[in-house]
């Protein structure tokens, strides 16, 4: 059935207390709600429906309009890799966000106010229940493409881990398939300032109050892992942010700290601080190929999902080397898989910023995929012969 | 499809599970794929080869043949195909034996330093021999590693892989007939193709 496209969010309720959400870590959610938006029109067969998954800190507006453009508008769009004019693009907000989704913040229909810690812990397989879940919703039953970079490849992952039969094809970009010790570190550190600030108040802080200077430390040294060092040193090199001459006093002097500022600030007015908690510890324990029946499904599908692995050169966020051993499990389970290391200078940012090579491969592996598509469906459907 | 790869493809058996080292666009593995039912993985290094291979529905690894060939598990192909490729590699030997360690089999397509012309060129002439078969000067080649027929025949002895066939390519890069014994097919063909086997 076609869907008309969508301007603002949608919102639906997925799960209730008759049929409540079961997380990964035995746990339960009766009431979860989804924001998601869509765009372009899903053909008759449902035949060229594409995912996007967000990243830690995104949301469901993966692609707008000029005057509110998207996270991903280099990826998502009309005559984009994700082109919205072929395929039917559905981008949720996570499960434990704060975009629209049941979250900490939300109430918890058992006690009439907000959960805060009481919300249960949540893994990527829970974030991919539910977009599994909406998938049904939307009337599809297999994938064109789930694409997600960052957290958001992890669940374009563990979603072809769990239900290979759901993905027909898996872009993983700049991700990992578990976190490094230095990441964890880095978690741990951003977590400390939120809970260490008073204003945090175990979790039960009042709407737009909160650990505001913890949020604001946590998001300005996330930052700093997401740049590369020389996109930082061309950016701001070592100028001053208002004057020519240093003002040797304590304070924002450099523009590289005037930058990280900014970056702290902005995101108070778009973010909550439990949900960065609930999604970046999702993300410390997530190993999607520990257990040793992980990639079973996988083997054994019919058609099994064919997955493309993209690092960039410059990411020491997941550098090349979580994503060569995607590959290398992948390669294990005899599943095809595609991996390229983009030459790209600006860090893991790289994979929401414009680049020919890294968007020309995505394009191409794609472009493929709508093209396969619509010869097994005898030509009919989304597929357009390029 | 090159001349030379339908010669490789024809040694390629039905179903294999094959890596093709230097897979340059996919064309080969999109071929055994479509003819001959066989699946696999292209490795390359260069990107708009391996867009244009990922175009076509090949699966494809970018790494580097002659540092990262380790990535990938012993024994996790039937067949490794390196065709046009050898001769660029900073360690051919290093490479060969990878192909024991992945397949224990490979198929391997080798220009042929030795040919008459070549030979010519460099006797009479004193010069680096540029030719249809090796179209780069000296300076200025992936081709870093040039070995004539007998040469390669005898380091596929010291790394411990027996040649199982072999097919003599001419200029065009066509199966060519003749010369069984080995110095006249050093002497005469364009280059060749061998399947190898570690035993």
């Amino acid at each position: 059935m076609p869907s008309p496209s969508t301007a603002a969010p949608q919102r639906v309720v997925l799960f209730t207390d008759d049929d409540p959400l079961l997380l990964d870590g035995g746990g339960r959610l009766d009431h979860v709600e989804v924001a998601y938006e869509t765009w372009g029109t899903l053909a008759p067969d449902a035949s060229n429906a594409v995912f996007v998954c967000h990243a830690l800190t995104g949301d469901a507006h993966a692609t707008g309009t000029p005057e509110a453009p998207g996270w991903w508008e280099t990826m998502v769009g009309p005559g984009r890799p994700v082109d919205t004019e072929r395929f039917f693009v559905i981008c949720p907000n996570l499960l434990g966000g704060c975009r629209g989704t049941t979250g900490p913040a939300s109430v918890d229909p058992a006690t009439g106010s907000p959960y805060g810690l009481d919300f249960p812990l949540l893994t990527v397989r829970d974030f991919v229940t539910v977009h599994r879940r909406l998938a049904r919703h939307l009337g599809i039953d297999r994938m064109l493409a789930v694409v997600g970079g960052s957290l958001g490849g992890m669940q374009a992952l563990q979603w072809a881990l769990d239900a290979p039969e759901e993905v027909a094809r898996a872009v993983v970009v700049a991700g990992s398939s578990r976190l490094s010790a230095q990441n964890i570190a880095f978690s741990a550190v951003a977590r400390s300032a939120i809970m260490r600030d008073p204003g945090f108040a175990d979790g039960r802080y009042a709407e737009g109050d909160g650990p505001r200077t913890g949020l604001a430390i946590a998001r300005m040294m996330a930052h700093i892992t997401y740049l590369s060092e020389q996109a930082m040193a061309e950016k701001f090199g070592r100028r001053f942010q208002d004057a020519d001459e240093p003002r040797h006093r304590f304070g924002v002097d450099f523009a590289v700290e005037s930058y990280l500022e900014h970056q702290g600030q902005t995101f108070l007015d778009r973010f909550d601080a439990l949900s960065y908690l609930y999604l970046s510890r999702s993300l410390d324990y997530f190993d999607c190929f520990a257990e040793p029946d992980a990639t079973d499904a996988l083997t054994a599908a019919d058609d099994p999902t064919r997955f493309l692995v993209v690092s960039f050169d410059s990411d020491w966020r997941f550098a090349t080397s979580h994503s060569r051993r995607i590959v290398r499990e992948l390669e294990r389970a005899r599943v095809p898989v595609s991996f390229r290391e983009v030459s790209a200078p600006h860090g893991h940012d790289s994979f929401l910023l414009d680049d020919d090579d890294y968007l020309g491969t995505v394009a191409a592996f794609l472009d493929q995929a709508a093209e396969q598509a619509a010869g097994q469906a005898g030509g009919k459907g989304a597929g357009r012969a390029s | 499809m090159r001349p030379d790869l339908e010669v490789v493809a024809a040694l390629v058996p039905p179903g294999a599970r094959v890596l093709d080292l230097g897979c340059g666009d996919g064309q080969l593995l999109a071929d055994l794929t479509a003819r001959r039912g066989c699946t696999g993985t292209g490795v390359d290094s260069d990107p708009a080869s391996l867009r244009a291979a990922i175009r076509r529905g090949v699966a494809v690894i970018e790494l580097d043949l002659d540092t990262q060939l380790d990535e990938f598990a012993d024994r996790s192909y039937d067949l490794v195909v390196v065709s046009q490729t050898l001769q660029a590699a900073r360690h051919p030997d290093r490479v060969l034996a990878e192909i024991a360690r992945i397949a224990g089999r490979g198929i391997v397509s080798v220009p042929n330093f030795g040919l008459w012309k070549h030979r010519a060129e460099l006797a009479l002439r004193g010069r680096m021999p540029v030719s249809a078969e090796l179209p780069h000067p000296w300076y200025d080649t992936p081709n870093i590693h040039l070995a004539t027929l007998a040469d390669l025949e005898d380091l596929f002895a010291a790394q411990g892989l027996r040649i199982a066939e072999r097919r003599l390519l001419d200029a065009t890069g066509r199966a060519a007939g003749g010369w069984r014994s080995r110095g006249p097919a050093n002497l005469m063909a364009s280059g060749a193709v061998y399947l190898v086997d570690a035993g």
